[in-house]
């Protein structure tokens, strides 16, 4: 059995040896997990500004479901995806099996709840604090949830973050979706699962503390521009 | 700019969409073994510089290979379990299934060998003192084509292991190095291609204890998937890469690859499908 | 529009907006918070609201604003009901709402949402005297620069009434003294203001008229000179004494 030990030194040479195919792992992962992240933010601010703003019915089924939403297995997420873009299914003309474009599909369904849920919490607590102020303005729905997404936009860096997070460490969703083939689909936690199922651990591992040190440096930037936005009290 | 315009000029240039798989390229649906013992970075290069194909690879279990290639998501089938092959190419799904390779199935189990089969050649035997022995036996439990194949081996030692499912016999449900890894934690006997195990990172105090059966032997088939079946196939590409498997120069790098100096496939085509 | 001077210059016509409230009243869960209050008020000057606390001046100006639905009587701005007179009026809250943006973007984002030029910002931050500071932090003012941001907002929408809940409750002299100059000076170029004031000196300053509320209703309506000289109620007079009425 390899050691923690090993694991790290594997970790340190395949960073130092800028090997080519790392980096386009690497590459793909950021590429698929990011893309997702932005889609899912897109779609989900607005989600959760509305329920944050809003009084409409079955808002809190929609409350509920959003919460639930948020524990999706990956792999049924990927099950879902497989059975929609698999030839058989109902958008199998698509071709879009086994391609980056499934993975960001995937992760993006995973994450859309949580980004959602998340910002709802965030952006309700900042409407109690405008909302008088923006009705005494006559601003539109749209123009109200407009202005709580942008003020809220370093609390909902952190919403991001956790949404990214999820994203880049699954492995069940793009197993199934991208097939994990080599040069096209395979990012690093199913390069980790490979490795694994090879025996390999050392390798695995040390993948695995490539991605937990890349996951490191997103979260250390994200951290460094909320300070910056605290000390400009925009937190 | 207003920062929405920027985030959706963000989003749109992400999604300049990867080619999607383009015409010059198929995807083999195929079982791991052959993936994970590193045949495919073998073989595919030699055959992309001769005809220009790119070829793409799906590793999962046979069972699993099996139904995401009748779901038309693939162009090639390559697993091992003629049976299940013969029934998809029955269907309709395959054109025709052509044997490939081979190679042989393997008893690993802890050097320490508590259940005494260490140099048994009978299969069916070893597997007999093993549950007598009540030691611990990890089972694929995927239907993978080494599941299937297990099962068989099972049936004809007359050992009813599915009813200590739980005790001592142990169904990881998962691919063939995850349950090395489990075997190898829990101090498991369990059953593997040769390909795999040759192959495989971690074998700590573990090795092989029983081979050599008939019964353990191992064929590899391949089949193009059926365009009457799946008009989104690439037959024409699948068919070029299937021939050239089953042709001299093919079945000649199948049996040239090597791990630690042993080979690990024997081509073993016939002229013709069967 | 804003001109050279940074005054605020308006057409006489166009800023008529006078108020008529009929037999006004709001109840919540049985409670009766404000009830039979009848006001006329003409369209220019300043009308100070005075009163104890819990008195519903807060509320009585946010009924006047269209944020609050009474649930009897009128509201009626030269025929528009409140909610509909919500667009041609600001309201100034005593503690200023900033958005986590630029002192410069505060104002930009008012003239924005109300789809005006703006480029006019920069003169309406002129106007208050935080041209300065456009492009600082908003919340990281001092009070009385956020209370002044509050006003140019407030102002950079060419209301036609401005209303204001006790804008300078918690400021000191010398603030309390710039919001007021603002505002008499949009005051004697023709801007309606309402103002809710706890604050005897600033009513002497401010008021044209006194609407001295107690216990939800209108107490007595004077002009200031009227109001200060010879308050007519009970309540105004204990309240003026400073006396706390048992």
């Amino acid at each position: 059995m390899q050691s923690i030990g090993e694991a790290f030194s594997i970790a340190i040479a395949l960073v130092l040896s800028g090997d080519s195919d790392l980096l386009a792992i690497v590459f793909l992962s950021l590429y698929v997990s990011v893309t997702a992240t932005l889609i899912a933010c897109l779609l989900g601010f607005p989600l959760g500004a509305l329920v944050a703003t809003r009084r409409f019915r079955g808002r809190g089924v929609l409350l509920v479901v959003m919460n639930a939403l948020m524990g999706l297995p990956p792999v049924v997420v990927g099950l879902l995806v497989y059975l929609h873009l698999s030839r058989a299914g109902p958008l199998g003309f698509l071709g879009l099996l086994y391609t980056p474009t499934a993975m960001i599909i995937a992760q993006t369904i995973l994450i859309m709840p949580i980004v959602a849920a998340l910002s709802r919490q965030v952006l309700e607590d900042l409407h109690g604090e405008y909302a008088e102020q923006f009705r005494s303005l006559s601003l539109t729905p749209i123009q109200t949830i407009q202005a709580l997404v942008w003020d809220g936009r370093f609390a909902l860096l952190t919403v991001a973050l956790a949404g990214f997070g999820r994203a880049v460490a699954e492995v069940g969703a793009v197993m199934i979706v991208g097939g994990n083939i080599d040069h096209l689909t395979r990012v690093m936690t199913t390069a980790i699962a490979l490795e694994t199922s090879k025996g390999n651990l050392g390798l695995a591992l040390g993948l695995g503390i490539v991605l937990m040190v890349i996951a490191l440096g997103v979260n250390a930037a994200v951290h460094g521009l909320r300070l910056t936005a605290r000390r400009h009290a925009y937190v | 700019m207003k920062p929405t315009d920027v985030l959706c000029a963000a989003v749109m240039a992400l999604m300049v969409p990867i080619p999607v798989q383009a015409a010059d390229s198929i995807l083999v649906q195929s079982t791991t073994s052959t993936a994970n013992s590193g045949l495919y970075d073998h073989l595919l290069p030699a055959f992309s510089e001769a005809t220009g194909i790119k070829v793409r690879v799906v590793a999962v279990g046979t069972g699993q290979a099996i139904r995401n290639a009748r779901n038309c998501d693939g162009d090639v089938l390559l697993v091992h379990a003629k049976s299940a092959e013969l029934a998809f190419v029955r269907d309709g799904y395959g054109t025709s299934r052509s044997d490939l390779m081979y190679n042989d199935f393997v008893i690993v189990g802890p050097l320490a060998d508590p259940a005494g089969i260490k140099g048994q050649s009978n299969a069916s035997t070893a597997l007999r003192a093993i549950a007598q022995s009540g030691e611990l036996f990890a089972s694929r439990g995927d239907d993978s084509g080494t599941h299937k194949k297990e099962s068989a081996l099972w049936q004809d030692a007359g050992v009813d292991a599915i009813a200590a499912s739980g005790a001592w016999y142990r169904e990881t449900g998962s691919g063939m190095g995850a349950t090395l890894n489990a075997a190898i934690g829990m101090g498991a006997y369990t059953l593997t291609d040769r390909a795999t195990w040759i192959g495989f990172g971690g074998k700590a105090d573990y090795g092989i204890l029983a081979e050599g059966d008939a019964a353990l032997f191992n064929q590899y088939g391949v089949i193009p998937v059926n365009p009457a079946k799946c008009p989104t196939v690439h037959a024409e590409a699948a068919q070029t890469f299937v021939d050239w498997l089953l042709s001299p120069t093919g079945q000649t790098a199948i049996s040239t690859y090597e791990v630690d100096g042993q080979q690990l496939f024997f081509a073993n085509a016939k002229a013709g499908g069967s | 529009m804003f001109d050279a001077s940074g005054q605020i210059a308006r057409s006489a016509g166009g800023t008529m907006m006078p108020l008529r409230v009929h037999q006004l009243g709001l109840c919540v869960e049985g409670n009766t918070l404000l009830q039979g209050i009848d006001l006329t008020l003409s369209s220019g000057g300043c009308t100070v609201i005075m009163g104890p606390n819990g008195a519903g001046k807060s509320l009585f100006l946010r009924a006047l604003h269209g944020l609050i639905e009474p649930t009897c009587g009128s509201i009626d701005w030269n025929g528009l009901p409140a909610a509909e007179a919500t667009r041609h009026q600001s309201l100034i809250f005593q503690k200023p709402v900033l958005l986590r943006r630029s002192v410069l973007a505060n104002v930009e984002f008012v003239l924005k949402a109300r789809g005006l030029d703006r480029s006019d910002a920069l003169a309406v931050l002129e106007h208050v005297g935080l041209a300065h500071k456009a492009r600082q932090p908003a919340r990281l003012l001092s009070g009385g620069e956020q209370q002044r941001l509050a006003l140019a907002r407030a102002l950079a929408t060419r209301p036609k009434v401005l209303l204001m809940d006790e804008p300078t409750a918690s400021l000191d002299p010398a603030a309390t003294r710039a919001i007021e100059t603002v505002v008499a000076g949009a005051c004697a170029n023709g801007l309606r203001v309402i103002l809710v004031s706890h604050d005897i000196g600033q009513a002497r300053r401010m008021a044209d008229d006194v609407v001295f509320l107690n216990a939800g209703s209108i107490a007595e309506h004077q002009s200031s000179n009227d109001f200060f000289d010879q308050p007519k109620s009970a309540a105004a007079r204990d309240f003026l004494a400073g006396r706390i009425p048992a």
